[in-house]
């Protein structure tokens, strides 16, 4: 029988605390490149030109045909090869993650956008109203209530997929944590801490997100 | 005698190839209800949203109050998004389903057009817009999002919300024809309160009965002409053209048990 000693959390707690703080810290940073990145995107292939919306689509297609695993390592070894410039682990992390998430952040904006209700556009136009009015006042706030739920997910998908970082040495919760097993040989204590750190930091977000899915329903008129 | 408030003459569209709109010319004056009737595929919708320029003609020449808009069918020669935006300001466009802005209640629906199109303060565009939804009979439901409207509730909201936005003419896209048979009156009913108040009014409509009540002329189109034009106890009632005939065959027959 196996002799569990979650005691030697708290031996760690600093290190544990640090890993978890640069996970969140990673999150936030990739989730607001992300979605900057998929807002210009989203945008843009709604463009009339070919020579804007082909390349865009190519860039999407490719981050989201391929494993993210394999994109990250690409961005650390590859990449400086082929460019000629050195990055940090950090630096190709963040690149590679701020674009993955982009591109699937991309075709949600893109979609919401695209589902907007002809006829209460038609019906704004026939008020007189410009554009950019139209836009501001019609468009944006329905497609955006509709963004919001697949948006939380993307979100979501964004701080899992930073416990990759780990392959490149990137000090996060995973990382920390396979090193402690490392020194400590109690490897199944500390995967437990850092799934359980995981669902405790995801299960309230998934909940916030399910209630703002419920409470901002977009019906047709 | 007066000008006319709505004068269109040889206007013309096509889609792909199709003619839809074949040269027509129309006017109507200040106060008038002109009702615009025929099979489906004649082009009345089309002539209705040419005249508030949701569909932008080929050629001909569109007037509307004190606006004149000329088309040759040269792209360049366009009307820019300011210049459309203002002048389909001057007109209210009803649609046939609704198209109510579903994030906004019915009080916000209706006093869209003023806040951002006429900037008026918030304040008075919240008076006139229950001022409006008064008059349409629905100033208990103001704070009511659409989808919890029913189907003449919300074309009445939509009126309302045409409305507010003084138009010197009123569009009517068949605004009945979505709506389930029960709930048409109570919209027949508030146009042609609109219509006693002598508010100039074109209808494409499939409510024959109602057409000959309420309209002061009736056009009669198919394939995208003009086939017949007068008023409606001629048009409607002893039609001259063959295919007007053919098409109000089935509503003069039923004239005794369908009474509008």
């Amino acid at each position: 029988m196996y002799h569990w000693d979650f005691g030697i959390l708290w031996t760690y707690r600093t290190l544990l605390i640090a890993g978890l703080a640069y996970t969140l810290l990673f999150t936030v940073i990739c989730v607001v490149l992300g979605l900057l990145i998929g807002l210009v995107t989203g945008v843009g292939r709604l463009s009339k030109h070919r020579f804007v919306t082909v390349p865009l689509r190519a860039y999407v297609e490719v981050f989201r045909c391929t494993p993210v695993l394999v994109q990250l390592v690409w961005f650390y070894y590859a990449l400086p090869v082929l460019s000629g410039i050195q990055i940090s682990a950090v630096a190709a992390a963040t690149l590679c993650l701020s674009l993955y998430g982009g591109a699937f952040y991309s075709e949600i904006i893109r979609g919401g956008i695209i589902s907007s209700d002809n006829g209460q556009i038609e019906a704004a136009r026939a008020l007189g109203m410009r554009k950019h009015q139209i836009l501001r006042r019609i468009v944006l706030p329905q497609a955006l209530k509709r963004m919001v739920p697949p948006l939380m997910s993307q979100s979501i998908m964004q701080l899992k997929n930073t416990s990759l970082l780990s392959v490149l040495a990137v000090p996060d919760l995973l990382y920390q944590g396979q090193v402690i097993a490392h020194e400590t040989y109690r490897p199944l204590e500390l995967y437990t801490f850092i799934a359980v750190a995981y669902f405790a930091v995801l299960l309230p977000v998934t909940m916030w997100a399910k209630r703002l899915e419920f409470s901002a329903p977009v019906s047709e008129a | 005698m007066a000008t006319p408030l709505i004068e269109i003459s040889g206007l013309r569209k096509s889609f792909g190839g199709h003619d839809v709109l074949k040269g027509i010319s129309l006017q109507v004056m200040r106060g008038q209800v002109l009702a615009l009737i025929g099979p489906s595929g004649s082009g009345k919708s089309t002539l209705l949203r040419c005249i508030n320029l949701l569909t932008i003609p080929e050629a001909g020449r569109i007037t509307v109050g004190d606006q004149t808009i000329d088309f040759d069918g040269r792209r360049t020669a366009l009307p820019d998004d300011r210049r459309l935006a203002r002048f389909r300001a001057s007109t209210g466009m009803v649609f046939q389903h609704f198209n109510l802005f579903s994030h906004m209640t019915a009080l916000q629906n209706v006093m869209e057009g003023p806040l951002t199109v006429l900037r008026t303060p918030k304040a008075q565009a919240a008076a006139e817009a229950r001022s409006l939804l008064d008059k349409v009979g629905l100033l208990e439901r103001a704070g009511v999002y659409p989808d919890k409207l029913s189907g003449g509730q919300k074309q009445r909201v939509a009126i309302a919300r045409a409305l507010a936005m003084r138009p010197g003419v009123m569009l009517f896209d068949e605004a009945t024809s979505a709506l389930d048979p029960e709930l048409v009156d109570e919209v027949l009913g508030v146009i042609r309160g609109l219509a006693r108040e002598g508010m100039t009014m074109i209808l494409v409509t499939h409510e024959i009965g109602f057409a000959r009540d309420v309209a002061d002329e009736v056009i009669f189109m198919r394939d995208g002409v003009v086939a017949e034009s007068g008023p409606p106890s001629r048009v409607i009632d002893q039609p001259q053209n063959e295919a007007t005939r053919a098409f109000l065959g089935r509503f003069n027959a039923g004239a005794g048990s369908r009474v509008a």
